[in-house]
């Protein structure tokens, strides 16, 4: 069965002059106009500016051909601004937005030989776990076409799954990059919070957001990580720690290396298909000589509650700048009557906004408010010092920590949407890393008995990303499951 | 707060929320936010005596910049966006705020 060529194929045969950038980047096109009809993965595909950026490349191929990723096409989900590429955000609000500078992450990407081919659909604003939030009607996954990819990075993670783009990138507030690339079967790495800047990045919680990979493969992820990771003047919470050469990591010896598990948490709550499979990828680190160690994470029950707290509190402030006058949608006034500034705003804010965001903003609003902040906003936060804590003492004992990404793998569209409290549950053993900024990465290890992809996460010690991407690839290479592809691959 | 939001609750919510909400949007969400909350409030068993909140993760807090001038957006490009703009006056045109 062929696969799809990966980040490190595609760049070595443009750099090997095997394949022109515009080859390589009319091929991609190509299969997006034969595949998206059937997948939705792309809110805008940039045909003019990709094919004009690769001929660029190609133009001056000496000047290029040393970058690390030359001629590799790449997506953006639609919350990462490309300057004068429409970006969104899967939302009314911002569906004629066009903004005027780019992300750094993007425009680190672009100067290290990539291109921009388009935007992947998301839950609006990157709230959801299904990439249904997205006002512009759900992806569908390419493992069962009647399923979502998870979310919020629905969109990025169907297009690399499919064979689309062999990158995207995608943002982590609660999950976002892995539970979508664990249910769609590739890799999602949400680096450290600080290791990638944020600028350019649509704020949702802008304590917790941390931009990342999805790739096919770990050594895609850590390449890609090299690109755009370090820090940036325009975001002050980006850390100023040196990058570290992520894919010389990759030795594949995990020898002594301990992986903790936290049995009692896994335990509950786990689709039956996806606590074997996590199960058979602790045996595979433990025959390359991994030690496993049992870690208690007391508090980690209690993360989803702390996290809808404080992701909804930050969000409910970040997004009171859609207000329909500096950029976005403006809702007219109906019947023609005289106008004010507060009914402009609230009546633009209620047709602009999807319910799942505006669920949000209700729920943050309400915990900052006067009489509610000590009970909730507070009391998340005291909670989230505590998940610090107990990751820091399971640290002094394991490198690493291991669980399932997602209790359940990928569920039918409209199956979730009516409960919005029973979606947010399944986030449960994900949105921990954003509470405590640690880096945590979703590997696939296997599949559900109706051929469901099922990921296994991996949390490391803050910037630790070597150690972790290490584990990771060790396991890859003797599950091999990233050889797998779906049929919709052809 | 007791788990369950009455419409009352719910609309003075919206209204600091600068959000129009229709009468079955209330509904839904009088049910679904107390939903919510019902399931928050197992944070309540939680002893947090003498512990301190974290608002960031960061190890170092983020110095302070130099205030000084620094490459920006054109006025054309700041406006180039609005709902509303007048770019020749240079200004976002909003509904009357005063009387």
């Amino acid at each position: 069965m062929s696969q799809p060529a990966t980040v490190r194929e595609i760049r070595d045969r443009v750099r090997s002059r095997d394949r022109s950038a515009a080859e390589v980047c009319r091929d991609a096109l190509a299969r997006i106009d034969r595949v998206e009809p059937s997948l939705s993965a792309f809110t805008t595909v940039t045909h003019e500016r990709a094919l004009a950026r690769a001929a660029a490349i190609d133009h001056d191929f000496d000047s290029w051909r040393d970058r690390p990723l030359v001629g590799v096409p790449i997506a953006l989900k639609d919350n990462l601004c490309a300057r004068g590429v429409r970006t969104t955000a899967s939302s009314r609000m911002l569906e004629t937005f066009v903004p005027p500078s780019d992300a750094t992450a993007a425009a680190r990407l672009e100067a290290a030989g990539a291109v921009v081919i388009g935007k992947t659909n998301c839950d609006e604003f990157a709230m959801g776990s299904s990439t249904e939030n997205s006002a512009f009607g759900p992806t569908r996954n390419p493992w069962a076409l009647d399923r979502t990819p998870g979310g919020s990075s629905g969109g990025s993670a169907a297009a690399v799954a499919a064979g689309l783009a062999p990158v995207a990138l995608g943002s982590d507030t609660g999950g976002s990059i892995r539970q979508p690339a664990a249910m769609c079967g590739i890799v999602g790495l949400k680096p450290t919070y600080g290791r990638v800047s944020r600028y350019g990045l649509i704020a949702f919680g802008s304590s917790l957001d941390q931009i990342g990979p999805l790739t096919r493969t770990v050594y895609d992820a850590a390449l890609t990580l090299g690109v755009i990771a370090g820090a940036d003047p325009a975001d002050a919470t980006s850390a100023p720690d040196p990058v570290a050469d992520y894919t010389a990591a990759l030795s594949g010896d995990i020898r002594g290396t301990r992986v903790g598990v936290p049995s009692r948490l896994v335990e509950a709550g786990v689709d039956p298909d996806v606590a074997r499979a996590f199960r058979a990828s602790l045996q595979v680190l433990a025959s390359r000589g991994a030690a496993l160690v049992d870690v208690d994470l007391p508090h980690a029950q209690y993360a989803v509650a702390a996290y809808y707290l404080v992701a909804t509190a930050e969000a409910s402030s970040n997004l009171a700048r859609y207000d329909g006058v500096k950029y976005g949608f403006r809702a007219p006034v109906e019947g023609g009557g005289r106008d004010t500034l507060g009914s402009m705003y609230a009546r633009t804010r209620a047709r602009g906004f999807g319910p799942e965001v505006k669920r949000r903003i209700m729920l943050g609003t309400y915990v900052l408010s006067a009489g509610y902040y000590d009970a909730y906003y507070l009391k998340a936060q005291q909670v989230r010092t505590l998940i610090l804590r107990d990751y820091d003492r399971a640290f002094e004992r394991v490198d690493v920590v291991a669980m399932p990404t997602s209790p359940i793998p990928a569920f039918k569209i409209g199956e979730r949407t009516t409960d919005p409290l029973q979606m947010y549950l399944a986030d449960v053993f994900t949105v921990s890393a954003n509470l405590a900024g640690l880096p945590a990465v979703s590997v696939p290890c296997g599949f559900t008995a109706d051929r469901l992809p099922v990921g296994l996460q991996l949390t490391g010690r803050r910037l630790d990303e070597t150690t972790l991407l290490r584990v990771a690839d060790a396991y890859e290479r003797d599950a091999g499951w990233q050889k797998e592809v779906p049929a919709l691959y052809v | 707060m007791p788990a369950g939001f009455t419409r009352e609750q719910v609309a003075a919510i919206a209204t600091l929320a600068h959000l129009e909400l229709d009468p079955a949007e209330v509904d839904l969400f009088a049910r679904q936010l107390g939903d919510i909350l019902a399931h928050v409030d197992q944070l309540q068993r939680i002893d947090t005596t003498g512990v301190p909140p974290t608002t960031s993760v960061l190890a170092t807090h983020p110095s302070d910049r130099k205030d000084e001038v620094r490459p920006s957006l054109t006025r054309e490009e700041v406006l180039a966006n609005a709902p509303d703009g007048a770019p020749d006056a240079g200004l976002f045109r909003v509904p009357r705020v005063i009387g």
